[in-house]
């Protein structure tokens, strides 16, 4: 149970420190939008609590879809959560970027605004749409720093999260024999964390708190589905994701042995004739364009920008002297591919020394380590200057 | 093997692009996906001046006469990967006119497209085909290329001045990391001649730039594809720092305008129609982004594995480089990004070259490539002005191809052991890339004298058939080249007056006219001697040591005076004028421009006199015989031993070694003092192992 586990996060109880509800947590990404919410369910409100209460769960715990395009992801709902003295569940909710306007809209009219007067939020939406949240539903976008969030949402939900957080892939080069497999995450220090977002960040965590952002790369998942939607005119991520899963990235790549004709060997070194000598490199020819699908291009987009991460991934763990890789963000969403290839090519590469290890709530960190600054911050944030803490 | 799938309805090649076939030996091909490019030595036999001292009637010093000289020159050439079965047709027929091409049994093959023509090359040439390890001859040719060619490796700023920053010839070239990008990246760490390891890889290369840039854009091209970058902005496509965050991440020092998701704005929004939202974005735009992404990219991983390696020189090579100003500031940018501006990504003059010389090399170690210097022929070389081959790769003039020639040095030369640190000497005072006006100038005024220097030409070879013809080449050769410097003033290196000089007498030479001034120097060597007695005469008659001094030192500077051309001094001479008085007199009064003769005078007066002197000597006639003799002289008067440094090859009118030697020989007969020191050694004339009219001591 929740209850006899040491504070780490120093989320107990401390009288008037607590904020009010209702406790939201949004990290405001490039492409996505990520939002906890939690619902107390301890019986314990406040008159004021119950109204406010009310009016969420009317909407939003109802409910699993928002608009057109958001979405409660249900089955990563936490129950049974401790947090800042009370008992209740944490809902995840998405939605693009894109669609914050009409969210804001949303929030007009379902009269969220009055229930409060300053929300958190942290990545970078949090400065660009803080003029809009003022104007249009004069609340207050208090930002805590992304990064830190991250790592602190990690923690929280690895700890808590009784069904197992964090898992690997056995035997990921096969695709009958893959296999998702728990991994006890307890003592998790030394560990790279790779977020990929839109973009890519890697940080090295060697302690609660005493973490580093030592490189990144701008070929993320918002070069993923950019690139798709460009190539394929697909419009959704899970549409690139389902066109990639039926497509064959040898008919785009040139692989090795399309190039040497079979395995390249010297008396220095040997690569294998089906590796990938270049990605997209059979596409500057007309006929070979032709012959590819968009489920092939699609495949080959992902293949890339998966292996790229990769390769940046290990360079850092093997600089950093670190063996444990922790893939987050949400370009793993439903993207077992991914996951698959990022796990072998750790494996394969380090031999077997490095692994990759995944976590359920993917993209959800960031605002969940957000919503534990807000409970953390207590009542004080409502009366301090934006940004301090 | 469906050797008809290589054929184009295209012309032959000329002769012009293969040179000297005729004794081609050793020949090794580079195939690429794209290019190929052939190597092969050959021998350039022509004529040159020999100067000997046979007693003549006509009271002549010495007699000039034509001998043979025999030049064994690499070449290289470059072409497109399809054109490939022409190109052997032609060499096969050169080769079955001559009768003397591909002596040897075997071919050095390399490169990833030299599995697919193995069969194509032994049906074409009959010859066996050995094929190559593509990685060790990349690092063979290049390390050849670091340790032969001066300003072959530069840096590449694109909007400072100037853009390309050149390198003399380094004596530490180990270790480095090449990155070669060719349609996939090698990452080879190399530590020695014969120690290097391919550390990595990765598919993201200039395969990736060209294959996603035909599905994005319609570019036909590589080059293109580059062409539409070039007029791109990426911030239309990506997704910058300040895109997310309205400005910059200042807590983790990422500025607004870094690149925070390649394409990410190309990520459909669903609130956005679909269909219309393609055209909203650029062909140029696209590719811009696209050249970013991967050039950022790969030297993202180029810095990892440097800072694992703990590597501090980063050489970038292959197809996606080929000199191209925008990937090269891309890759700059990248890398300067990387590592906070603590490498600087250097670049090769002739990096397309590396594997086709590597495997002519490993062909022809009995060549002892390591025991000869090499020297760039710029009459043969093409500049970096031609980065990619043109379109028309066969057609009929060799401008179209690429090339690149080295002619070998008859010994291995050395950097003067009394540099007090060659790493840092440069042997030209004026940088004409960077200095705009000094360039124009100095360029014009060797467009003006090419008349001058053809008429030169053909004066030194009047009794010569063809004379005129191979002037007129030369004069069409040196013009190309010089318009070469003009559109690109680093498309052969750093451009200083030396080059400019060396690469008209590399052109004089291509025609055959290796000493134009060969009558001329001994006309003015004949005249000066004349008048050497009365100069030493009226020096031994200054007394005071402070004024035979000076009058010594004028000397030197008046022999200088006749360096106006031929023309003039010929015409003064001819008139019968000739006066050493006269050419004093046009001496500027002191302070001369670079004037240190007062700290000269002082260290003469009051310490121990030298123990030894070398002197460069540069004209021929009254400079060396009037000016330079009689300072030696006096120098060995005070028990000073001097070493007379002369040209080991002919160029313009400078005294060559050979020519010294027989001059010091008249003079010992005139002036008993050089006599005695020259029998006992104490007066010596040494070969600088140079043909160039400046001097160059590295």
């Amino acid at each position: 149970m929740a209850t006899n586990k040491p504070d780490y996060d120093h989320l107990s109880s401390s009288g008037p420190k607590i904020p009010p509800m209702p406790w939201f947590g949004m990290d405001i990404g490039g492409t996505l939008t990520k939002l906890v919410y939690f619902e107390p369910c301890d019986n314990v409100a406040t008159d004021d609590e119950v109204e406010t209460l009310k009016t969420i769960r009317h909407y939003l715990t109802r409910n699993i879809k928002y608009g057109r395009t958001g979405i409660r992801d249900v089955f990563l709902q936490m129950n049974n959560q401790m947090l800042g003295g009370r008992t209740g569940s944490l809902h995840f909710i998405r939605f693009p970027t894109s669609e914050m306007m009409s969210f804001i809209e949303l929030a007009k009219a379902k009269n969220f605004p009055n229930l409060a007067d300053t929300i958190c939020a942290t990545g970078g939406g949090a400065y660009k749409f803080e003029t809009d949240f003022k104007q249009e539903v004069n609340l207050e976008l208090h930002k805590f720093d992304e990064l830190d969030c991250l790592i602190k949402g990690i923690h929280y939900i690895d700890r808590n999260n009784l069904d197992c957080e964090c898992y690997f892939w056995k035997n990921p080069g096969d695709p009958k024999l893959a296999e998702k497999t728990p991994f006890d995450f307890r003592d998790p220090y030394p560990y790279l964390v790779v977020n990929i977002g839109s973009g890519v960040s890697f940080l090295t965590v060697r302690g609660p708190s005493d973490y580093k952002r030592v490189s990144g790369t701008s070929l993320g998942g918002g070069t993923f589905l950019g690139l798709c939607c460009l190539l394929t005119g697909c419009e959704t991520f899970e549409e690139a994701i389902n066109l990639a899963a039926d497509g064959d990235s040898t008919k785009v790549d040139k692989l090795v042995k399309d190039i040497y004709g079979g395995d390249y060997t010297s008396s220095k070194f040997k690569l294998p004739g089906d590796i990938v000598a270049s990605s997209f490199g059979q596409m500057n020819l007309k006929d070979k364009r032709e012959l590819a699908s968009r489920e092939d291009i699609a495949k080959a987009t992902l293949t890339t920008i998966t292996n790229n991460v990769g390769s940046i991934a290990r360079m850092c763990a093997v600089t950093e002297k670190i063996e444990r890789v922790v893939f987050v963000g949400n370009f793993l969403r439903v993207n077992t591919i991914s996951m698959k290839l990022l796990a072998y090519a750790m494996e394969f590469w380090s031999n077997g020394s490095m692994k990759a290890l995944f976590l359920e709530h993917e993209g959800y960190f960031g605002a969940m380590g957000c919503l534990m600054e807000y409970i953390r911050s207590g009542h004080h944030l409502n009366g301090l200057p934006n940004g301090s803490r | 093997m469906t050797a008809k799938s290589y054929a184009r309805s295209i012309n032959l090649p000329t002769e012009n692009a293969f040179k000297n076939l005729q004794t081609a030996r050793r020949f090794a091909i580079d195939v690429g996906g794209s290019l190929a490019k052939l190597a092969y030595t050959a021998t350039v036999h022509r004529k040159t001046s020999l100067v000997s001292e046979e007693s003549d009637d006509d009271g002549s010093l010495y007699q000039v006469s034509d001998t043979d000289e025999t030049i064994v020159r690499l070449h290289f050439v470059k072409f497109e990967t399809k054109f490939i079965e022409s190109c052997l047709d032609f060499i096969q027929q050169q080769s079955d006119a001559t009768k003397s091409p591909l002596r040897e049994k075997c071919i050095k093959v390399t490169g990833g497209g030299g599995y697919k023509y193995t069969d194509l090359i032994q049906e074409k040439l009959g010859v066996q085909v050995d094929r190559e390890d593509e990685i060790s001859c990349l690092i063979n040719g290049c390390n050849f290329l670091l340790k032969n060619i001066p300003d072959e490796v530069f840096t590449y700023q694109r909007h400072e001045n100037p853009e390309y920053k050149f390198q003399a010839v380094d004596m530490n070239v180990f270790p480095y990391l090449l990155v070669n990008i060719g349609s996939g990246v090698s990452f080879i760490k190399v530590e020695s001649e014969d120690k290097f390891e391919r550390i990595s890889g990765t598919a993201t290369g200039g395969g990736t730039f060209w294959g996603l840039g035909s599905l994005l854009t319609k570019a036909k091209t590589f080059d293109d594809l580059l062409n539409l970058a070039e007029k791109g902005d990426h911030r239309n496509v990506d997704m910058l720092v300040k895109d997310i965050y309205g400005g910059a991440y200042s807590t983790i020092g990422l500025k607004g305008d870094i690149i925070a998701s390649s394409f990410g704005k190309a990520a459909r929004s669903p609130r956005t129609p679909s269909q219309s939202e393609e055209h909203n974005f650029k062909e140029e735009d696209l590719a811009r982004s696209l050249l970013l992404s991967i050039s950022n990219d790969i030297g993202q991983l180029a810095c990892l594995y440097a800072k694992l390696h703990s590597l501090k020189k980063i050489y970038f090579g292959g197809y996606f480089i080929r000199g191209h100003p925008l990937t090269m500031h891309t890759i700059t940018f990248a890398i300067n990004y990387w590592t906070k501006g603590e490498i600087q990504p250097m670049f090769l003059r002739h990096e397309g070259y590396l594997g086709a010389i590597g495997a002519f090399l490993k062909g022809a170690t009995e060549e002892d490539a390591d025991k000869y210097s090499w020297e760039e022929n710029f009459a043969g070389s093409s500049g970096l002005a031609h980065p990619k081959p043109s379109r028309q790769v066969l057609s009929t003039t060799d401008s179209e191809f690429d090339k690149l020639e080295f002619d070998r040095l008859e010994k291995n030369l050395l950097p003067c052991p009394l540099l007090l640190d060659g790493d840092s000497y440069l042997p030209d005072t004026v940088d004409l890339t960077q200095d705009t006006l000094a360039r124009e100038y100095w360029l014009q005024c060797f467009k003006d004298s090419i008349e001058k220097q053809e008429e030169q030409a053909i004066k030194s070879q009047s009794t010569v058939d063809g004379a005129e013809k191979r002037a007129g080449q030369f004069k069409h050769k040196y013009l190309d080249r010089l318009e070469t410097l003009e559109r690109n003033p680093c498309a052969y290196g750093s451009l200083n007056v030396r080059g400019l000089l060396d690469m008209r007498s590399h052109c004089l030479k291509e025609f055959n006219f290796t000493d134009p001034y060969s009558q001329q120097k001994q006309f003015e060597n004949e005249q000066a001697l004349k008048h050497l007695p009365k100069r030493l005469k009226d020096l031994d008659a200054l007394d005071n040591t402070e004024e035979r001094t000076f009058a010594l030192a004028r000397g030197l500077l008046a022999g200088n005076v006749f360096d106006w051309g031929a023309k003039e001094v010929a015409a003064i001479m001819e008139k019968g004028d000739f006066n050493f008085e006269d050419a004093e007199s046009k001496l500027q009064d002191r302070p001369w421009l670079m004037d240190n003769y007062d700290d000269w005078m002082k260290k003469r007066s009051c310490s121990k006199n030298y123990k030894c002197c070398v002197i460069f000597c540069d004209n021929s006639g009254a400079d060396i015989i009037l000016g330079v003799i009689p300072f030696a002289r006096d120098l060995l008067k005070t028990g000073t031993k001097v070493i007379l440094c002369a040209n080991s090859k002919p160029t313009l009118n400078d005294v060559t070694f050979q020519e010294l030697s027989i001059i010091l020989r008249f003079v010992s007969l005139i002036c008993p003092v050089i006599g005695k020191a020259l029998s006992e050694g104490k007066l010596v004339a040494m070969a600088s192992g140079q043909g160039s009219p400046c001097l160059d001591l590295s």
